[in-house]
């Protein structure tokens, strides 16, 4: 021990009390308070922001889901309605939505006449105005539909127009009346007396979810149904395409493929491709798909065929670790008792690397359901008020999507259309949230031990 | 080490089993098994010891073949299991690996229950023609392993919740469940406790009986009560290979002695 103590470059600790804390020590727990708190710090920023873009987004999107509706009894006048009296279609579709908006307009007024609300200057045309531009031509296919309904006297429940909806959500007031040349404070008044009334209710909005795009005039009939649908089609064909090639070729490379400078080569660009940016594909997706090979734009398609180049390389990358995190002892022991190598990875590797290549797909589906920027390029942001038909046709008409149908209303001028947008952020992010949800529960389900 | 007078003395009847002729091994640049030749006889425990990195390892995965699966292994020489030569082109591996079963170091029971664990051999190689000979194979086998009376009544329970020596013979019996000739053990009870060691080197010294045994230890307590031949290896040269109790009582060789000693190794 001497001569260690002796040894050059050794010191003797000084003696002291563990008891209290030297100022080495008191210079080391600092640095790790600090650091602790800086990761605080920054999970801390990083809740607020998701809390502040949630809290806004359900603020402003909400909304979305009410939609101010009036109702009153109106009497299906056929002098009006089927000049001819022979209840022929052909001869009653000669009526146009004005005539039918005139219909409205007119049982509008008789009910507030019946009900003794007073117009206090509001013409009888603004009060016509009070109903959506879109009711007119749903009466007039509800009543081609089902010509006997000519004469009746039905409970018509319109849409009110947009700017009477934000009225009784608060986003249009008195004061913005006055500069707006869609609506006149008098007309809001009138609103008001008509709620009171029971006329005029807001109610929950399921065309949201069904109706196709409107027009600028009527963002009160705007709804998701063909972007949904456009979703729900693309989504169904990349989970097709994508999913067998993904999972062969993983397990292709992982387990068959000799390891040489041309797998290596693969292997490397199948990284490179999941790190290239969407847009790039979007303008591939143009170039060969629409331009090339002639498919139809706008249609779900070709919209899946470029998120599909986009999710592969991500379910390629995730299958490709589930296998690799297969322990060897497995293999070993398949090949050990004589299996073949196709036998070992179909009846040992996949099913143990399932929970891994299924969670891997379904984020890389959640991911390309929020895909947005490639599908502009391919038309897609295009206005389509018409439901694609059922498949397979469907899926070379022209279609929207979720992601795309949230950047066309938020490029629109009318706020009710912003609202609408922030509530298709919603229904997006719902369906995300069930994606992930069912990633972690299939993940759960399926994780088996060794 | 009076058990090794036990052993090495009842292989008056032996016929070879698989004779290797100068078999060498490339693992890359690295030169791991330089010129062996051996016969490993029918019906009899042959150990193969040796300190690590010596080659006994690489020499017994040559034997069926699962060198195979490492891309960068080379292999050349003669290995004949009786008289066929295993790495002739027209030789295929799964087909051979039927016949010379293995048993790793690590008990590797597949995530499955205890009775598709042992079925799962017999079933892809098309032994049995329906459950009820299936049942049979399943049964047998577990017996021979020993494990038959501590898992009858579970046979559906996951063979991965077995206890580590339970798994060890389980894999055994799925070893033993394709009918093979030989058997391959690489270091079958070095992840074991004393208890599990006896009862898996009890049954090994049954299943001589049945087959011939090739197994690779560290221990050489281990290779002195289990085996009739002792095959000792050094720096991938085969150094001495003869009866156990000759390696063991009367080594040839110095670095046998050495080794045995614990000198070297």
């Amino acid at each position: 021990m001497t001569d260690l103590s002796a040894a050059p470059g050794f010191t003797a600790r000084p003696k002291s009390s563990i008891l209290t804390a030297s100022a080495e020590m008191k210079r080391r727990n600092a640095a790790e308070a600090r650091f602790k708190a800086y990761g605080m710090i920054a999970v801390a920023i990083a809740l607020a922001t998701l809390a502040i873009m949630l809290f806004t987004i359900l603020r402003d999107g909400v909304s979305a889901f009410h939609q101010a509706r009036l109702t009153f009894p109106m009497e299906l006048s056929a002098e009006v309605l089927d000049p001819k009296g022979n209840r022929n279609r052909e001869e009653m579709s000669k009526v146009t939505t004005v005539g039918y908006q005139k219909v409205l307009s007119k049982a509008l007024l008789a009910e507030l006449d019946r009900q003794g609300i007073a117009q206090e200057g509001v013409s009888d045309k603004e009060i016509g105005e009070l109903i959506s531009k879109d009711a007119a031509g749903e009466l007039r296919a509800r009543v081609l539909a089902d010509p006997a309904l000519l004469g009746t006297t039905i409970t018509a429940n319109v849409l009110a127009t947009g700017r009477i909806d934000g009225f009784l959500k608060g986003r249009v007031t008195l004061e913005t009346a006055e500069r707006d040349s869609n609506i006149s404070p008098d007309q809001l008044r009138l609103a008001e007396k008509l709620r009171d009334a029971g006329l005029l209710r807001s109610s929950w909005n399921w065309d949201f979810f069904t109706n196709a795009d409107a027009s600028d005039q009527r963002p009160e009939a705007a709804g998701l149904g063909v972007a949904l649908l456009g979703s729900a089609y693309m989504m169904l064909l990349v989970l097709v395409m994508c999913v067998p090639v993904g999972v062969a070729a993983s397990i292709y490379l992982e387990e068959f493929a000799p390891k040489n400078r041309w797998t290596d080569a693969i292997e490397v660009n199948i990284s490179n491709l999941a790190a290239v940016p969407s847009i790039v594909f979007g303008i591939l997706g143009l170039a060969i798909f629409i331009n090339f090979a002639g498919l139809p734009q706008s249609s779900s398609l070709v919209g899946a065929l470029v998120i599909s180049l986009m999710t592969l390389p991500t379910i390629i990358i995730a299958t490709r670790a589930s296998i690799r995190a297969v322990p060897p002892s497995i293999r070993d022991a398949a090949l050990g008792v004589g299996a073949s190598k196709m036998q070992t990875v179909f009846h040992h590797v996949l099913p143990l690397a399932m929970p891994g290549i299924l969670t891997g797909t379904i984020l890389g589906l959640a991911s390309a359901l929020g895909e947005t920027a490639p599908l502009l390029l391919i038309g897609m942001v295009a206005f389509v008020d018409n439901y694609p038909s059922a498949p397979p046709e469907g899926f070379l008409d022209p279609a929207t999507a979720l992601p795309v149908q949230v950047y066309s209303w938020a490029s629109r001028a009318d706020p009710a259309f912003i609202e609408r947008s922030n509530g298709a952020i919603i229904v997006l992010l719902v369906f995300l949230v069930i994606m992930n949800v069912g990633a972690i529960l299939l993940r759960r389900r399926f994780e088996r031990r060794w | 080490m009076n058990d090794m007078t036990r052993t090495g003395l009842e292989t008056e009847t032996a016929t070879a089993k698989i004779s290797a002729r100068g078999v060498q091994v490339h693992y890359g640049q690295n030169h791991a098994l330089k010129n062996v030749s051996v016969e490993i006889l029918d019906r009899a425990v042959t150990a193969f010891i040796g300190p690590s990195g010596c080659g006994k390892s690489t020499f017994l995965r040559c034997l069926n073949r699962m060198n195979d699966t490492v891309a960068s292994a080379r292999v050349s020489g003669q290995i004949l299991l009786e008289g066929e030569d295993i790495y002739d082109p027209r030789v295929d591996p799964v087909q051979l690996r039927a016949r010379v079963g293995m048993v790793f170091q690590k008990p590797n029971p597949f995530p499955k229950s205890i009775y598709d664990n042992v079925a799962y051999g017999p079933k892809i190689h098309g032994l049995t023609r329906n459950k009820a000979e299936l049942d049979a194979i399943v049964e047998a086998s577990l017996r021979k392993a020993a494990l038959w009376g501590e898992v009858k009544d579970r046979l559906d329970a996951p063979g991965t919740g077995l206890s580590g020596g339970q798994q060890q013979r389980l894999c055994i019996a799925r070893a033993i469940a394709t009918g093979p000739e030989v058997l391959l053990m690489d270091e079958p009870c070095s992840a074991l406790d004393p208890i599990a060691t006896a009862q898996v080197e009890e049954l090994i010294d049954e299943l001589r009986a049945s087959f011939s045994v090739v197994i690779v230890t560290h221990s050489m307590q281990q290779a002195a009560r289990v085996s009739q031949k002792t095959a000792f290896f050094h720096l991938g040269h085969l150094v001495e290979y003869g009866d156990t109790g000759d390696i063991f009582t009367n080594p040839k060789d110095p670095r046998t002695e050495a080794y045995i000693t614990g000198r070297i190794g």
